[in-house]
């Protein structure tokens, strides 16, 4: 009467497929990324070197590397990285903070979205650009109005990003939680956070982009300090060198800092039945 | 035993999806409501799980009002409807949170085993068959002990290899705690293997048509001739239940030729 074990043994074990690619592919596929500008860099190099070209306006990448390490050198690399850093980080901060609040708020009750969705998205709508003069009159030219404008790049991404996560949770996986009495806080903790989390992910990377790109727009409107300093230094001195230098170190630090939060975020995420993650096993 | 007073439910833009349902479920009775479409079986079992309310009537079970769901109802949905951020033997303890740790992983481990799924423990959802997963979800619902157990079409979206399989462990299970099975279908195969009782509804507006016993010990022989009688019998109810004139003894025209869903 109970024939459960054949067609047991007969379905296949899809997880199987999950062994660890082969040595090869582990090391190729980062390589493969790598080829292009290291294939570009060179051939600069070459041209320059070989007379083609004085490099001048485009310095090859060794007098770039050069200035890298004379200002490492002389501790200036350390005091613009960190200024940058600090704000970066503190901008994040507080706009992963007030996005992740309200949009958590909008995104669970239906009234407040209706109260509150039209405005923010009305103020989502102002080039954030457009907020330096005025945050520079209210906040000052310090430190304070650049952490703002920072805060409000990020802001915008992460409130649309978990908004829109809850209100798309599946309904059905809802009713699982109802159908087990779960309550209020219950439900939060046991199906609406983890359902979110995969959304909430990205939107926070997309939030870290806009805070760099913000950060740089930031300094180059009034520092002393701060790799976007290093940028408008660079171009009022005719240092094309420093100025790659500065957007070189940009883009090692936007790499890194999004790869700490995917980093983070794995752990929680094994269990994504997703396209990008079937292609990458 | 499970009550079902003139139970009624009316949508809110005026459909009137199921009107003055009335039946008396015994403790641990086998129940296949078949029916046409929108004749509202899906509404009346979502009414007694207590994930909708009743426009009208009530639903009591062991004289308690059910208007909430409830710790002795379980409920299975067509899909598995499993969480895909828990690990298979914490889907099947989704419901068990208020237990100690240990006496959670045990009724999980025995539950595993007995679903034939113990290797599966730490496998992901995505990872499982359809088949697979069904038997996770029918795991989920029955470790809680309910004495109601509801079923939304759950073998319908499987193969028919897989899906006669399931008959079988469902009834297999059915038979550790005996719970009160209610199962909506509309695989008249499904019904009189599994039913001691079939209830069938007929649509606009949706309502009891017809009750047939199957009165046939168990296991059941599916190739029995007895079977088969029991078989043109809903066939003849669900025909009838919506209109349709079947000549009688028209070999190529038999009962259920009429396209009743």
């Amino acid at each position: 009467m109970i024939s459960d074990a054949p067609v047991l043994q007969q379905s296949s074990e899809p997880a199987e497929n999950a062994v660890a690619p082969s040595r090869l592919s582990r090391y190729a596929r980062p390589a493969l990324g790598l080829l292009l500008p290291l294939t570009l860099a060179l051939g600069w190099e070459l041209v320059v070197w070989s007379g083609w070209s004085n490099g001048r306006l485009v310095p090859p990448p060794s007098r770039v590397f050069a200035t890298i390490t004379e200002l490492a050198r002389s501790g200036e690399l350390v005091r613009h990285i960190s200024a940058t850093l600090w704000r970066v980080g503190l901008g994040f901060g507080f706009g992963v903070v007030a996005g992740t609040l309200l949009g958590a708020i909008s995104g669970y009750w239906s009234l407040a979205r209706r109260l509150l969705d039209p405005t923010v998205q009305a103020l989502r709508a102002i080039p954030s650009l457009a907020w330096v003069p005025l945050f520079i009159l209210w906040l000052g030219i310090f430190e304070t109005s650049k952490i703002a404008l920072i805060a409000v790049g990020v802001f915008f991404p992460v409130y649309l990003g978990v908004m829109g996560a809850i209100l798309s949770v599946d309904r059905k996986i809802v009713e699982v939680g109802r159908t087990f009495r779960l309550s209020g806080f219950a439900m939060i903790r046991r199906i609406l956070l983890p359902a979110v989390l995969p959304a909430y992910v990205v939107s926070l990377r997309v939030g870290l982009g806009l805070g760099w790109m913000f950060v740089v727009a930031a300094e180059l409107i009034g520092a002393s300090e701060g790799l976007g300093y290093l940028l408008l230094d660079g171009q009022q001195l005719g240092k094309p060198a420093q100025i790659l230098a500065a957007i070189v170190i940009f883009a090692i630090l936007g790499k890194l800092t999004d790869w700490l939060i995917e980093l983070a975020a794995a752990p929680f995420l094994r269990w994504q039945d997703a396209f990008g993650r079937a292609k990458e096993t | 035993m499970l009550a079902l007073d003139r139970v009624s439910k009316t949508y809110p833009n005026g459909v009137e999806a199921l009107t003055r349902f009335s039946a008396e479920i015994r403790q641990g009775e086998i129940i296949a409501i078949i029916g046409g479409s929108g004749c509202g079986k899906s509404t009346l079992l979502r009414a007694i799980a207590g994930l909708d309310r009743a426009s009208s009537g009530t639903v009591t079970l062991d004289g308690e009002a059910i208007a909430s769901p409830h710790a002795k109802i379980g409920i299975i949905f067509q899909e598995p409807r499993l969480l895909p951020w828990l690990s298979v033997a914490d889907n099947i303890g989704f419901g068990l949170a208020e237990l100690p740790a240990a006496e959670r992983r045990a009724k999980v481990a025995r539950a595993l085993d007995r679903v034939g799924l113990a290797d599966k423990a730490q496998a992901w959802p995505r990872e499982l068959s359809g088949g697979q997963a069904q038997r996770v979800a029918i795991a989920r619902a029955l470790v809680p002990q309910p004495e109601v157990l509801l079923l939304d079409e759950p073998f319908s979206a499987l193969d028919a290899f897989t899906r006669r399989d399931l008959q079988d462990h469902l009834l297999d299970l059915w038979a550790d705690t005996r719970p009160t099975l209610i199962l909506v279908t509309h695989d008249v195969d499904e019904a009189v293997v599994l039913a001691d009782r079939v209830l069938v509804m007929r649509p606009r507006p949706g309502r009891l048509f017809d009750q047939i016993e199957i009165n046939l010990g168990r296991p059941r022989d599916r190739n029995s001739p007895l079977f088969e009688t029991f078989k043109r019998s809903v066939l003849a109810s669900l025909d009838r239940s919506l209109d349709r004139r079947v000549p009688d003894r028209d070999a190529t025209q038999g009962p259920g030729q009429a396209m009743w869903w």
